[in-house]
C-alpha cells in the first residue's frame, strides 16, 4: 500500500502591486508613512550609488563593479527588517543592505576600487565582507548563527545569495546545517532572473527555489522581491522566528537584474533587449513612489530634493574614495597573519624596496 | 606523567583546549558518542557534553564553512575531516575564505581555526584514505600547516595550533597514531609553529623530513651512523610558514640535503624546501639536493602501498648517494 508521508505548500507574499495598489493589509510597520519614505529614500540611494558606480567604472575610476540596478527592494527591505546587532553575510549585489546597516559608501567604493579596506567596515563590524565565490558565505552564515545561538540572546544572521547559488552543494549543505539544529538564519535566495547568462527556467528544474527550504525541514516562502514592504514584512517575520528558537526560514524574492551583471558583461548577447523592458514595469521605486504619491505623502518636489540629495550624498563619498592614497604597498602582507612569519621578513622587505608602482 | 601514542596525546590536547578556553569547540563527523574514526575525540562527548563536541551532518565543506562562522564570531572551531581524500571538499573553503578573511577586512574579523585531517599511508586503508596532500594548503597563503611527528610533538603543536589567532590545517599522520608511545606530559604547554626541531643532530648530510617519515629517516640515521656517515634530522614541523632558518643552517653545516616525503615528487612541498636551499645554501652544496619521495602516481591500494612509500633503503642510498660527493 502507499500512502502520503509528507506534505508541503509554498505561498508567495506581495502586497504593494507593480501600479502601487495594496494587493493585501500594509503590515504594522508600514501604516505610518515615515517607514515607507525610509525605505523609499533608501532605495533611492542604492539606485544613485549604483548609478554612479557604473559611471566611475566606465570611466577608468572603479573596478569591475556589480549593479543592483531593478533590485533595491530586496537589499533594502531585507536590511530594514534586520536589528543592528544582526550579522548580515551579502552576496555582491547588496549594496543597498550594507548602506542601510551604516557601511559608507565610501567603503564601497573603496572595495569595489581595488582597496582592502572597504572591507574593514566602521560599522557592522561582524558583518561579512562581500563574498565573490557564489553560495561560499551560505555555511559561514550557518557558522556565524551557530555562534548567536550558542551566546544565547535573540540575535540572528542573515544571508543573502543568489538564484545561481541555490544550485550549489553549499547551499545545500548550508541548508542543511541551519535546519538540523534550527540556527536563528534567514536564507534570502534572490532570483533575479539571471546567473549571468543562465535564465532561471534553465537553473532547476524545481517550482521554486523556496521549497529547497522544505527540504531541509524549515519554511520557504517566495515574496514579491520588487515589493519593498512585502521584503521588509517577510524578513520580519523570518527574524522573529529566528528570534524565538523558531530556526531558519529561506525567503526567495523574485526580482528582475535590470543592469548587466556586472560592468564586464554585455547581456545583449544572451537576452533582448525588448525582454528586459517589458521588466522596467514592476521596478521596485515606481511603485512605492505611485503609493506614496496616492495617499498624499509625497510630492514632484520632494521628489526632486531627494534626487539632489542623494546625489551629493554619493558625490561626497566619490570624493572621498578618490581622494584616498593607495595603502602602501608592505600592506599585502601586514594582514595575512596576526604576527608577521619570520619566512615573510625577507619579502615584505623587498616589497618595500620595490616601491610604489614598480613591484 | 605517562605514556601516549599520538591518538591519545591528540585526545590529550584537545581535552586541555576545552577545559582551558571556553571559546573551543570541537566539530566532526562520528566524533562524539562515537569518539571519531580514529577514537581521537573518545572519552570528550561524555566529558564535555554534545555542546562542545558536536557531532555534524554529513557535509565537509558545511562543517568547514560552519567554522569560519564561528571562528570570525571569536569561537575557536577544531574541525575533525575523517581522510585526506575527503579534505579536498574544504578547499574552497579553506583557500577562498579561512586563510583570507583577516587580510580582506584588514583584521576586522579573524579565523582562529584549526582542521585536523589524519594523512598518509602505510596502514593499509581503503581507497582516498592514504594520500598526503599537503602541498595543496602550503600552496595557499594565509594558511599554517602543521604536521606532527611524535606524540610529544602532535601534544605540544596541536595547542599550539588551536590557540594560534590564524587557520592551521593540522595534518595528523595516521601511521603514527599507533605506532609508538612516549611520555606525554599534559601540562598545557604548547610547542612554538613556525619552527623546525632538529631530531639528531650531524655533520655530513642533512634528512629534512616531517610527519611518520620520521621513522624511517631516523632508522636510516641510525644506520648511517654505524658506516661513519653522521647524518642531521631536521623535522619540518610547521610547513608553511617554513622554518628556512633552521634548515638552511643545517646544509650550511653539512653541505649535502636529501629531502623525504610520502608525497608524490612533482609539486611536493620537497620542491619548495630544495629551492630554498638551492637559492641561500648553494655556496655550500658539496652535492645535489636529493628528494626520496612518493611516486608521481595515484596513491596505490594498500597491496602495493610499500612499493610506493619511500623506504629506509631508498634513504640510505640517497644519503649514501650525496655523501658520495665531496
Amino acid at each position: 500500500m502507499q500512502s502520503i508521508v509528507a506534505r508541503f505548500e509554498v505561498s508567495r507574499s506581495a502586497i504593494l502591486d507593480a501600479e502601487g495598489k495594496l494587493s493585501d493589509a500594509l503590515p504594522a510597520f508600514a501604516v505610518e508613512p515615515t517607514a515607507l519614505l525610509a525605505l523609499y529614500r533608501a532605495m533611492t540611494l542604492t539606485r544613485t550609488f549604483d548609478r554612479k558606480a557604473v559611471e566611475l567604472q566606465r570611466t577608468g575610476r572603479l573596478g569591475t563593479y556589480a549593479s543592483s540596478f531593478g533590485q533595491e527592494a530586496v537589499a533594502v527591505g531585507v536590511a530594514a527588517a534586520m536589528r543592528q546587532d544582526d550579522v548580515l553575510l551579502p552576496s555582491f549585489r547588496e549594496h543597498g543592505a550594507q548602506l542601510w546597516r551604516g557601511v559608507t559608501a565610501t567603503e564601497l567604493l573603496l572595495f569595489w576600487g581595488g582597496d582592502e579596506r572597504g572591507s574593514d567596515f566602521a560599522t557592522a563590524r561582524e558583518d561579512f565582507p562581500v563574498s565573490i565565490p557564489i553560495a561560499s558565505h551560505a555555511p559561514q552564515a550557518a557558522g556565524v548563527a551557530m555562534a548567536l545561538q550558542r551566546r544565547g540572546g535573540d540575535r540572528a544572521a542573515v544571508c543573502i545569495l543568489g538564484d545561481g547559488a541555490s544550485s550549489k552543494g553549499d547551499f545545500y549543505e548550508a541548508l542543511n546545517l541551519a535546519g538540523v539544529w534550527r540556527l536563528p538564519l534567514v536564507f534570502v535566495v534572490v532570483d533575479n532572473g539571471w546567473a549571468i547568462s543562465m535564465p532561471r527556467a534553465r537553473q532547476t528544474a524545481a517550482a521554486t527555489l523556496a521549497q529547497k527550504a522544505w527540504a531541509a525541514g524549515f519554511p520557504g516562502v517566495q515574496v514579491d522581491g520588487n515589493d519593498v514592504v512585502a521584503m521588509r514584512h517577510a524578513t520580519e517575520l523570518a527574524l522573529d522566528r529566528a528570534r524565538a528558537g523558531d530556526g531558519p526560514t529561506l525567503l526567495e524574492a523574485q526580482t528582475y537584474r535590470l543592469a548587466d551583471h556586472t560592468t564586464a558583461d554585455d547581456a545583449s548577447r544572451y537576452r533582448a533587449q525588448v525582454d528586459v523592458e517589458a521588466r522596467f514595469a514592476a521596478e521596485p521605486l515606481a511603485r512605492l513612489r505611485r503609493y506614496l504619491t496616492a495617499i498624499g505623502a509625497w510630492s514632484k518636489s520632494d521628489e526632486a530634493a531627494l534626487g539632489t540629495a542623494c546625489d551629493s550624498e554619493i558625490e561626497a563619498a566619490v570624493a572621498a574614495y578618490l581622494a584616498t592614497p593607495p595603502q602602501p604597498p608592505e600592506a599585502m602582507v601586514d594582514h595575512l597573519f596576526a604576527t608577521l612569519p619570520a619566512d615573510l621578513e625577507a619579502q615584505r622587505a623587498a616589497i618595500m624596496a620595490a616601491g610604489n608602482g614598480d613591484g | 606523567m605517562a605514556e601516549a601514542s599520538t591518538v591519545q596525546a591528540v585526545n590529550l590536547a584537545l581535552a586541555r583546549a576545552l577545559e582551558d578556553d571556553p571559546r573551543v569547540l570541537l566539530l566532526g563527523e562520528d566524533i562524539g558518542v562515537n569518539g571519531g574514526v580514529f577514537r581521537a575525540t573518545e572519552g570528550l562527548h561524555a566529558r564535555f557534553g554534545a555542546a562542545r563536541v558536536v557531532d555534524t551532518p554529513l557535509a565537509e565543506l558545511g562543517i568547514t564553512g560552519l567554522a569560519i562562522g564561528l571562528a570570525a564570531q571569536g569561537f575557536r572551531p577544531v574541525v575533525e575531516i575523517q581522510f585526506m581524500g575527503f579534505a579536498y571538499a574544504t578547499i574552497d573553503q579553506l583557500l577562498n575564505h579561512a586563510a583570507r578573511l583577516r587580510n580582506r577586512t584588514r583584521g576586522r574579523l579573524t579565523c582562529p581555526l584549526v582542521m585536523r585531517v589524519p594523512f598518509g599511508g602505510g596502514v593499509h586503508a581503503p581507497e582516498h584514505h592514504s594520500e598526503s596532500g599537503e602541498a595543496l594548503f602550503t600552496a595557499a597563503p594565509g594558511l599554517r600547516v602543521v604536521v606532527p611527528s611524535s606524540p610529544g610533538r602532535a601534544y605540544g603543536l596541536l595547542l599550539a595550533a588551536i590557540r594560534d589567532p590564524d587557520p592551521v590545517v593540522f595534518l595528523e599522520p595516521k601511521r603514527l597514531y599507533r605506532a609508538l608511545e612516549e611520555e606525554v606530559v599534559d601540562d598545557g604547554v604548547a610547542l612554538p609553529l613556525d619552527r623546525a626541531f632538529v631530531l639528531r643532530e650531524g655533520e655530513d648530510v642533512t634528512l629534512v623530513t616531517w610527519g611518520a617519515m620520521t621513522l624511517e629517516v631516523l632508522d636510516a640515521a641510525a644506520t648511517l651512523d654505524a658506516e661513519g656517515i653522521s647524518a642531521e634530522v631536521v623535522d619540518v614541523a610547521t610547513l608553511r610558514p617554513l622554518d628556512a632558518a633552521t634548515i638552511l643552517g643545517s646544509v650550511e653545516k653539512t653541505g649535502r640535503c636529501v629531502i623525504v616525503h610520502e608525497a608524490p615528487l612533482t609539486g611536493g612541498y620537497g620542491g619548495e624546501i630544495a629551492a630554498r636551499v638551492a637559492e641561500h645554501a648553494l655556496t655550500a652544496l658539496l652535492a645535489p639536493i636529493r628528494r626520496v619521495t612518493g611516486w608521481d602516481t595515484v596513491m596505490p591500494l594498500p597491496r602495493l602501498e610499500a612499493r610506493y612509500m619511500p623506504s629506509t633503503a631508498r634513504i640510505l642510498a640517497a644519503a649514501r648517494e650525496v655523501c658520495s660527493w665531496s
